[in-house]
């Protein structure tokens, strides 16, 4: 047997039918996978690991009296917890209110592109692989420069606006950038293509024949949507929707480019400037911890009350 | 009624999705066309000047080679790591294989801007100075991440089949590594290299934490944009964009090709 096709799932033999030259080998596996995930996991240990940790100890550190700008002393300080959440709280809750309505704006527009991609236009190669380029085309180009150019097209003296003004849906002097809406635009159309290519590929595996069968059986095409298609493509569904939500909470470039106001500051602008305007190392690591402990705390509940198991 | 509209529906809606996507990337390359002068905010008519001389405006090359330096040598690390580690995930047992995985997964689902914070938070208590090192060590650690997760499909995928016939006709193991397994999983490899490059070359958020005084491109239109982006980041930005399209339909006729010749046989 050759050294790398030990399949995962072969259960050992046991250890008395074994033969001696058998459990060489096996060991002599084992040393040449440790071997090779070790490196990466001691970079992952000592750059990703410690580094929390260290989250967690800034975030209890104290200022001693008389210390200068930037200087901290270790301490189990959990009054820096209250302090930043009571004056914070409304960041962080806006960042999951935007988080989460550009997650569903992203759901609505991305799955009909996939569906359009991956079902509709099914056996014409040509075109599906021009779109799907579409689809990933934004990361070829600076995220920044994009949500920049929004930032232009959404301006007061942009077209948008003279459109929206034009047909009354604006009052006359109303405007788009520095609002709430231009934030939660940019993060829809920031986080789109996460959302669109895992239901784009959940529903190229999907077999039409069972969209036919949903007629056949006399149900309309919604029926056959909600009872068949959605539910099958649920994996993808909720992969898009935490690859949405999850970095979409934690942006603020999008906050600082189109919002850039004291109604649309999010939680990482503020972490942003504990950290370096106002030198409160330990304020700005609370901060960081929280957002994360919410974070996982609102996936694990999504996962389990929606999950499968292959996700993780 | 529904039966006329529904067919239209998808195509229609989805289309203008599509719109949607590409509208910011035709406004970042036509404004690459526009006679700037220094703030590219306006039409002011067509010119060819900022291509002819894309490092006209000052700081922006020195962004751009700090950010094509860093994301090589970023690429080169966390696809040789993270392909290592996708390998042996796949291919071996291990008693902690659930905590390796979680390890693995726990970085994609944290915002970036708790990477980025935990980071500094460690490199300020060691006392590291902040540069171009702690930048592609940032940039390593979560990009490493995306190569194992795109590597382990490839892996989970190969038939083990092959390299037992490599090893039927005498291949010893490392042989049979390098002349089967290895050139089946480098399409995998170099899609996944290719993914960490976009990565690490289009991050802002973990590099603002780590980067010190260090300028990288994303970082420099980011400060840029407050007074406006010269013309030239956008001729960089829609010069990449080009090079990106023609990296994926080159692998794609590439791939295609093989596929065809192999089928032929």
């Amino acid at each position: 047997m050759s050294l790398l096709t030990a399949p995962r799932s072969t259960k050992a033999k046991p250890e008395e039918t074994r033969s001696a030259s058998e459990i060489r080998a096996d060991k002599r596996r084992g040393r040449v996978g440790y071997l090779l995930i070790l490196p990466g996991f001691i970079f992952m240990l000592l750059f990703f690991v410690l580094p929390v940790f260290s989250l967690l100890a800034t975030s209890l550190y104290t200022k001693p009296p008389g210390a200068d700008i930037g200087q901290f002393a270790p301490a189990l300080q959990f009054s820096n917890y209250t302090a930043v959440l009571g004056s914070y709280w409304p960041e962080l809750v806006r960042s999951f209110a935007f988080a989460l309505i550009a997650t569903v704006a992203a759901l609505a527009i991305g799955y009909p592109m996939a569906y359009l991609v991956a079902v509709r236009l099914r056996g014409r190669k040509l075109l599906q692989g021009i779109l799907l380029v579409l689809i990933i085309a934004p990361f070829f180009t600076s995220f920044i420069l994009r949500t920049q150019a929004w930032k232009q097209i959404l301006a007061d003296e942009g077209p948008v606006v003279a459109v929206l003004r034009a047909v009354a849906l604006l009052p006359e002097d109303g405007r788009l950038t520095a609002t709430a809406f231009a934030v939660v635009c940019g993060l829809t159309y920031n986080f789109l293509p996460f959302m669109t290519l895992p239901i784009y590929a959940n529903l190229e595996r999907l077999d039409t024949r069972l969209i036919e069968a949903g007629g056949d059986l006399y149900a309309n095409p919604f029926t056959t949507f909600r009872t068949v298609t959605l539910p099958l493509s649920m994996p993808g569904v909720i992969a898009g929707t935490l690859l949405t939500f999850i970095p979409a909470s934690g942006d603020y470039i999008n906050a600082a480019l189109l919002g850039n106001n004291q109604n649309t500051t999010m939680i990482g602008q503020v972490i942003d400037s504990r950290f370096f305007r106002v030198v409160d190392y330990p304020g700005a690591s609370a901060l960081s911890f929280v957002l994360m402990l919410a974070i996982l705390f609102l996936v694990i509940l999504y996962v389990r009350r929606f999950g499968t198991k292959e996700l993780l | 009624m529904r039966r006329r509209i529904g067919p239209w529906l998808v195509p229609v809606f989805g289309g203008l999705a599509f719109l949607f996507l590409l509208v910011p990337i035709a406004y970042v390359f036509a404004f690459s066309f526009n006679d700037a002068g220094r703030t590219n905010l306006t039409w002011r008519g067509f010119t060819l000047d900022n291509w002819r001389n894309p490092c006209g405006a000052p700081a922006v090359c020195e962004a751009l080679a700090n950010s094509l330096q860093i994301s090589s040598v970023v690429t080169i690390i966390a696809t040789i790591l993270g392909t290592a580690i996708a390998i042996g995930l796949v291919r071996y047992r291990f008693k902690f294989n659930a905590t390796a995985n979680m390890l693995i997964f726990l970085p994609l689902a944290t915002p970036e801007v708790v990477l980025g914070a935990s980071l500094l938070a460690q490199f300020l208590n060691i006392g590291v100075d902040l540069g171009v090192g702690t930048i592609i060590i940032a940039h390593s650690m979560f990009c490493i991440s995306f190569v194992v997760v795109a590597v382990k499909a490839r892996v989970a995928s190969l038939d083990p089949k092959l390299e037992e016939a490599a090893a039927d006709l005498y291949a010893s193991p490392i042989q049979a590594f390098w002349r089967v397994t290895f050139p089946l999983l480098l399409p995998g490899i170099v899609a996944a290299a290719l993914l960490a490059f976009a990565m690490s070359f289009d991050d802002f958020i973990i590099t603002n934490f780590n980067s010190g005084n260090v300028d990288t491109f994303p970082k420099f239109i980011y400060v840029a944009a407050t007074r406006g982006i010269p013309a030239q980041a956008n001729v960089i930005g829609s010069a990449m964009f080009i090079i990106a399209l023609l990296i994926v339909i080159g692998g794609q006729i590439l791939s295609n090709r093989r596929a065809k010749l192999l089928a032929a046989r």
